[in-house]
């Protein structure tokens, strides 16, 4: 497989590895069965990387895992042939299925760290379907194992197996994962979004050492996201996939320079929201102001250290890095939740206690917070009428006809119809109504400062776009400020005026925007920066290339 | 309701048995006096007659109508085995929801002190505060929901524990909510499913309990009607291979075995609503 070749056709890889014709999958929901995916027909020869993209909801990992001859529990294939070199999955028995999976079919899940047996070495969760299939023997697999995670790029790669998984890294993990699912060297390997729980400069290692490996292997792979940017980087063919059908198939090159399909479009254009200059509210003091904090769990590693930031009225701030930089921690200060060690905290002037019993309800009022799961965010037993309607009792002592008409008012500010949403719980809504629902909770309290906790990153892209923009037009409209955490950069330049770069608990570098991703970086910025995907299919080739130049 | 009779009617065999049963002996609970040929106490022949003729399940060692006493005892076991089982659910549901919500060393000192508790075997440890409070069905019912409670507590710190790290517990604490109103708002509904599960189960054992009690001599205490002390009053009957004394232990096993199939239909309804989500 080759990312710098245009050809794509039969000729350029090998015979036919797998083929679906007409495939029809139903899912159960409510007792009843509904068709997911609606007759799909996939080529995949060997050889060649596939990527399947879509939205959530789309099919695509039910696709995926359906190359297996696998169906999720809950699913069932109702129609359709799905052809493995010669072998028709959807009427061969168990027993042959369970023979060709791990041994010439295999999986890389999403989460390696709940897909790995935490109680096992990986080392020998490595050794177990080879040894199982009879492929090797145990000492075999050991040493391809090694080789495998040099291959891998994998520190300490004679080692590193004799590991538990809670002991590597996520993207190490990840890796270990792609070297488990290569152990028996298979025909096919189906990757379902293997660098969607990494951080950006994580997944560049996981991108790079995934294609090398499937590359030496001349392994087939299909590889499932929703992130078109990174599809770009690994795929020879795209298929873009909504609500269980195809939109658009066809070459990787040709599909990111010249989309057919309005909806692919839209995938190509996501990110390219930009916010405008921010509402100057002269002459006023910083809304918040953060100086001198240092926090720990339970007195041990500090997890901030000496953090200062300082958030103006109706701007938005940014605070970026990568998992364990601090940024989740410095909002759980700022909210009270962890009291700081060192540190004062200023509300519009006023330093407010560090632990949140001590705050009046005034201040607790002022700072509100939205989640990024908005799943968990909710209470899942009641309603939105409830759920919007308990902070406008709770701070402003609204009840009755006056509350109601408030919650009606929320539910039209955030584009969601009242009579159709009101009396719904949160089960009843899709993961980007959820979220509007928690912004109109955070608003119901008439805040001036909330604290978004990567409140995109568990929707897709399209719906991401739709919630940032939202925010975006209540902030012009209700002067409020925000404090964006996330580590996804195109979010920041989007939404942010002001930008805090965290590391290891520290603030590397903070100012506005422009400034901030502008060079010259700090080195650390440059790396961030520099590892954001981009739809150029090439973008990957040339980062490698640029980084090994420089080191 | 409607809903409820919908449910119903889609509900297996096995369940529409169940909630008939329970609903049967409910009625056979509050209709006692209606539905007994004679009173409960009263002595109406000769002990030990047998079946049929004026007397439909003969009379017990006293002369008492079986029939009659059978139908006394569903009213008085299942009332204070009901009102056991609610005060247990009360009490250990409120201290397990407690050491969750607010952990640290609250948790801490219930937990240990549910531990001391569960260590004594239940049997024993209620044979010996009953006698030292005395024989009462008060005491009976304080001590039988004590001692369940700690398996309720067991099971809703559990369930809540489960509950109190989710975001939406985070949010109404930040929103400054108190203690009781997280509790009985945010991690009770969302808990709910477990703890219906167990209060049918905790129902049965609770009853098996004071059955067990009864037969020993210290539960349900004489002339009142309860069916453990009627198995224990007329167990000599056994060995002359009447099946009379096994009447009171079949309407037990009943009994259990309704409400558990109710309990298994609830599982499976509230299991089967998380699946959409």
């Amino acid at each position: 497989m080759s990312t710098s070749n245009n050809g794509g056709g039969d000729s350029q890889f090998g015979d036919l590895l797998v083929e679906m014709r007409g495939l029809r999958i139903e899912g159960q929901a409510d007792e009843q069965w509904h068709e997911i995916v609606h007759g799909i027909d996939l080529k995949l020869h060997r050889g060649e990387v596939l990527g399947l993209i879509g939205e959530s909801g789309a099919g695509k990992s039910t696709i995926g895992l359906a190359a297996m001859g696998f169906a999720r529990p809950g699913c069932r294939i109702t129609g359709g042939e799905i052809i493995f070199d010669g072998i028709d999955l959807t009427t061969t028995d168990e027993d042959t299925k369970r023979k060709l999976r791990g041994a010439r079919i295999s999986y890389v899940a999403q989460s390696a760290a709940a897909a790995f047996n935490p109680a096992h070495k990986l080392i020998d969760q490595y050794s177990e379907a080879p040894v199982q299939h009879g492929i090797l023997s145990n000492a075999e697999a050991e040493r391809d194992a090694k080789d495998l995670y040099a291959r891998l790029q994998l520190p300490d790669p004679d080692t590193i197996g004799y590991r538990y998984p809670h002991q590597v890294s996520g993207g190490q993990l990840q890796r270990a994962m792609t070297a488990m699912a290569m152990a028996c060297k298979p025909d096919l390997i189906v990757f379902d979004e293997p660098t969607t729980a990494l951080d950006v400069t994580t997944q560049i290692e996981v991108l790079a050492a995934i294609r090398d490996v499937v590359r030496q292997f001349n392994t087939a792979a299909i590889y499932i996201t929703h992130d078109l940017a990174v599809v770009a980087q690994m795929a020879d063919r795209i298929m873009v996939l909504r609500h269980g059908n195809l939109v658009e198939e066809g070459n990787t090159r040709e599909m990111v320079a010249n989309p057919q399909e309005q909806y692919t479009s839209e995938l190509l254009a996501v990110r390219s929201f930009q916010k405008d200059h921010p509402v100057e509210v002269p002459g006023q003091r910083p809304l918040l102001e953060v100086e001198g904090v240092t926090a720990s769990y339970g007195g041990g590693v500090k997890v901030l250290e000496d953090v200062g930031i300082e958030i103006r009225r109706g701007h938005t701030v940014a605070v970026v890095g990568e998992s364990g930089s601090g940024k989740s921690t410095l909002a759980r200060v700022i909210t009270g939740l962890l009291p700081p060690m060192q540190g004062v905290i200023k509300f519009d002037g006023v330093e407010v206690p560090g632990a949140l019993p001590q705050r009046s309800r005034d201040q607790l009022r002022r700072l509100q917070m939205i989640y990024q799961m908005p799943d968990t965010a909710m209470n899942p037993k009641q309603r939105i009428r409830d759920i919007i309607g308990r902070p406008l009792e709770f701070y402003l002592g609204k009840t009755g006809a006056e509350k109601e008409e408030r919650i009606r008012e929320l539910l039209n500010l955030i584009e969601m119809d009242p009579d159709t949403y009101i009396d719904r719980i949160p089960g009843e809504l899709s993961g980007g109504q959820k979220q509007r629902i928690c912004i109109a909770r955070a608003l119901a309290a008439e805040p001036d400062l909330i604290i978004c906790d990567e409140v995109t990153s568990a929707l897709d892209q399209l719906v991401a776009e739709e919630i940032l923009k939202l925010l975006q037009r209540l902030q012009n409209e209700l002067h409020v400020s925000y404090m964006f955490i996330t580590h996804d950069l195109a979010t920041v330049r989007a939404i942010a005026d002001d930008v805090v770069v965290m590391l290891q608990g520290r603030v590397v570098e903070a100012g506005e925007k422009n400034v901030v991703m502008s060079p010259p970086h700090h080195e650390y910025t440059e790396l961030l920066l520099s590892s954001v995907p981009e739809m150029d299919p090439d973008w990957l080739d040339r980062l490698l290339a640029a980084r090994g130049a420089a080191s | 309701m409607q809903r409820v009779f919908k449910s119903l009617a889609e509900a297996p065999l096995t369940a529409k048995f169940g909630v008939t049963v329970v609903l049967v002996y409910t009625a056979v609970a509050l209709l006692a006096p209606v539905l007994a040929p004679y009173g409960e106490t009263e002595i109406v022949g000769d002990s030990y007659e047998v079946w049929g003729g004026t007397y439909v399940l003969g009379t017990d060692n006293l002369g008492r109508d079986m029939l009659t006493r059978l139908i006394y005892g569903a009213r008085n076991t299942i009332g204070i085995a009901f009102l056991t089982t609610t005060l247990c659910f009360l009490l250990g549901s409120v201290t397990g929801f407690l050491a969750a919500t607010v952990g640290g060393w609250v948790d801490q000192v219930l937990s240990r002190v549910v531990d001391v508790l569960m260590s004594i075997p239940s049997l024993i440890f209620a044979l010996v505060l009953l006698t030292i409070f005395g024989l009462s069905i008060i005491n009976m019912v304080l001590v039988i929901a004590v001692l369940d409670a700690t398996r309720v507590y067991r099971l809703s710190r559990a369930v809540a524990q489960g509950i109190v790290v989710m975001d939406y517990v985070e949010a109404a604490r930040l929103r400054g909510e108190g203690l009781w109103w997280i509790m009985r708002r945010e991690v009770l509904p969302n808990a709910m499913p477990p703890l219906v599960a167990e209060f049918g189960l905790r129902f049965v054992f609770v009853f098996l309990f004071i059955s067990a009690l009864s037969f020993l001599g210290l539960g349900i205490q004489p002339p009142t009607a309860d069916w453990g002390s009627m198995v224990r009053d007329n167990a000599t009957l056994i060995t002359y291979g009447d099946i009379t004394p096994l009447l009171p232990a079949a309407a037990i096993a009943l009994l259990t075995v309704g409400v558990n199939f109710v309990v298994d239909w609830f599982l499976h309804k509230t299991s089967g609503l998380r699946d959409e989500h």
